[in-house]
């Protein structure tokens, strides 16, 4: 992970500090969840070292990879993350696999602490029969494929047909809407990948339903992406009024969020009813759970999709879906499930919950583990918002500098840290990626995207940004 | 040249009676505002006193710019408020989220659609809460108290948002 001449001086300078007295703290993970962890973690104490470990050789997990191209301002954090990433105490290393280049134990080993940051790099499945055919996808795919997720790059949706479900109404299902609707004029300017403006120009989509198992009053997504789909150009809000008649008895007692988002939506049934039709449409369809998707006559393609109907039992956000007996179905050429992403396990020796699909904890201290902890998705579950993570991420940073105050943890013993883990990736052939070099990678994207009015034309490949780097 | 209209509102706005102004040429109001800006600098009629409590309860007293944001507020004067202004000012995000005195509150200029989109998500949104990107300051703030919902020590003790 040597980078070439002018590192030189910088690493001697970091190398003093690596080597000191004070606390090495290892992270795995180098998203919203690490770098806000590292951040808490080195302003807090000024003999503290902070390593971040990352699988890919770029950094920023799901700022780079799932927020919408269309949504820069959020982000912004990467501005944040760079400073510290580029702190004198802060060293990132990417292009390691912790579980696979390097053990837990090992990390465990060489460091006073390690969190675990990384994620939720799985989805969760419908677990109904025809999820396997052709043209059914996870949110969490199209998503990857469109913000140039190496692992997707191969997805290659076919956008040749009209009408698009999507199960699930958080935003993470507004923004596969929104982007599936959006004029290629807008998107073209943004950093979406070239192969998704190529695949999004011949699309035929025209129609795209947002389906939820519950009712408005408990849909998970937030006001101005609902906001952003009503403003879609030359698209037409296509709601069933009679799944708001009942609403507008409970609109008073809302706390304000969740009145304003409803009283947004209940307009939109109303200004829609009788306006001339528009060239698309996108709307919700509530009360729906899916029970089995549909193929088409050569019995490998999805030509529709059957719902169980529902109805609430209870009310709020705790009412539960239970279903009916009846079924509806609905013809469509494209099925994207979009109920929630899903953590995986990283390590034998680390605990994990697979019910809940997280790493048990204690307010970020992982249960019957000494020494490791958690922060984000994989602490909490994949829900929230970037600031939801970092009010997180704060919390697990302050219960363990909580343990290094008490003694819970040990400073009295020196940690080699990364100079070990460092020597033992060489042994295994495992060279990681430098902050300085993932730079290099950044100014490579920037210049390309540049040159077609983009912020930045991402690389798709792995072994791509590896060559950059190295260069 | 000076135009009495400028002369005038400059010197309403700075509270003078009498003001000297020794301007090369400013021809219209805007470049009066600007110009106020610049001599502002120098003169402590336009610093406004703010106070800002963290979320360890710890309480930093602060001069601030008239017509800065709070955002900017916090920025430069470097305020210990941990995570504040994700998004840098563009209404993508919650965490500029400040709490600010009753009598204060409802002298505000109303929220735009924008900021109580973003306002809803906040963590610890209460009745008095406004986005500080949004927030300019004003003359009348002086000596106002504004606080971030103050850290939860234990899980257990959430607090409810209170809107």
């Amino acid at each position: 992970m040597c980078g070439g001449d002018d590192e030189i001086p910088t690493l001697t300078r970091r190398l003093s500090s690596a080597s000191g007295p004070g606390p090495k703290v290892c992270i795995v993970g180098g998203g919203p969840a690490g770098f806000y962890t590292a951040q808490h973690l080195l302003k807090a104490r000024d003999d503290m070292v902070v390593d971040v470990y990352e699988r890919l050789p770029v950094p920023f997990g799901l700022v780079r990879f799932g927020v919408a191209p269309d949504h820069p301002e959020v982000k912004n954090v990467i501005n944040t993350f760079t400073q510290t990433a580029q702190h004198e105490r802060c060293y990132f290393y990417g292009n390691v696999n912790v579980g696979t280049d390097v053990s837990v134990e090992e990390l465990r080993k060489a460091y006073h602490a390690v969190v675990l940051s990384y994620g939720a790099e799985a989805n969760r499945s419908m677990r109904v029969s025809g999820e396997g055919l052709a043209g059914v996808f996870s949110a969490r795919d199209f998503v990857g494929w469109y913000n140039g997720l190496p692992s997707n790059k191969e997805l290659q949706p076919h956008l040749n047909c009209e009408t698009v479900v999507i199960l699930g109404q958080g935003n993470v299902a507004l923004d596969v809407a929104r982007i599936l609707l959006s004029p290629l004029d807008l998107l073209k300017k943004t950093d979406i990948t070239q192969h998704a403006l190529d695949t999004l120009a011949a699309s035929r989509v025209r129609r795209v339903l947002i389906v939820g198992r519950r009712g408005p009053l408990q849909i998970a997504c937030t006001i101005k992406e609902v906001r952003e789909m009503i403003n879609l150009p030359d698209t037409a809000a296509d709601m069933l009024p009679a799944d708001f008649e009942s609403i507008s008895e409970a609109l008073k007692d809302l706390p304000r969020p969740r009145k304003r988002l409803t009283e947004l939506m209940m307009k939109t049934v109303k200004t829609e009813s009788g306006q001339h039709k528009a060239n698309k449409s996108w709307g919700f369809r509530f009360l729906r759970s899916p029970l089995e998707v549909l193929p088409g006559p050569d019995g490998k393609r999805v030509a529709g999709i059957r719902l169980a109907v529902n109805k609430l039992e209870g009310s709020g956000e705790d009412a539960k879906a239970v279903p009916t007996g009846q079924t509806e179905d609905l013809e469509c050429g494209m099925v994207i499930s979009s109920i929630g992403y899903k953590s995986l396990p990283i390590d034998p020796c680390v605990p994990f919950d697979p019910r809940s699909a997280i790493v048990p904890n204690n307010m970020g201290r992982v249960k019957d583990t000494a020494g490791l902890y958690c922060s984000g998705w994989v602490k909490r579950g994949p829900t929230g918002v970037i600031a939801t993570t970092m009010n997180d991420s704060f919390d697990t940073a302050r219960m363990l500098l909580k343990d290094m105050d008490s003694g819970m943890l040990n400073l009295s013993v020196n940690k080699p840290g990364g100079q070990e883990i460092t020597a033992l990736l060489k042994e295994r052939g495992v060279r990681a990626v430098s902050f300085p070099e993932w730079e290099k990678i950044n100014l490579e994207e920037v210049r390309r995207g540049t040159a077609v009015g983009k912020p930045r034309e991402k690389f798709l490949d792995v072994k791509d940004m590896l060559a950059v780097a190295w260069s | 040249g000076v135009s009495k209209p400028c002369v005038h509102s400059l010197s309403t706005l700075l509270d003078t009676p009498t003001l000297s102004v020794h301007l090369v040429d400013v021809k219209s109001e805007t470049t009066a505002h600007l110009l106020l800006h610049s001599l502002c600098w120098s003169s402590s009629s336009c610093k406004v006193l703010l106070h800002f409590v963290n979320q360890s309860g710890m309480k930093t007293s602060v001069s601030a710019m008239e017509g800065e944001s709070l955002l900017e507020v916090v920025i430069n004067k470097n305020l210990q408020i941990d995570g504040f202004g994700a998004c840098e000012g563009t209404l993508a995000c919650s965490t500029c989220h400040l709490i600010f005195e009753d009598g204060v509150y409802e002298k505000m200029e109303p929220m735009a659609d924008e900021e109580m989109d973003m306002l809803d998500l906040a963590y610890g949104l209460t009745k008095l809460s406004r986005l500080g990107c949004q927030v300019t300051v004003e003359r009348w703030m002086d000596g106002m108290t504004v606080r971030v919902p103050q850290e939860v020590k234990d899980r257990r003790e959430k607090p409810e948002a209170e809107i």
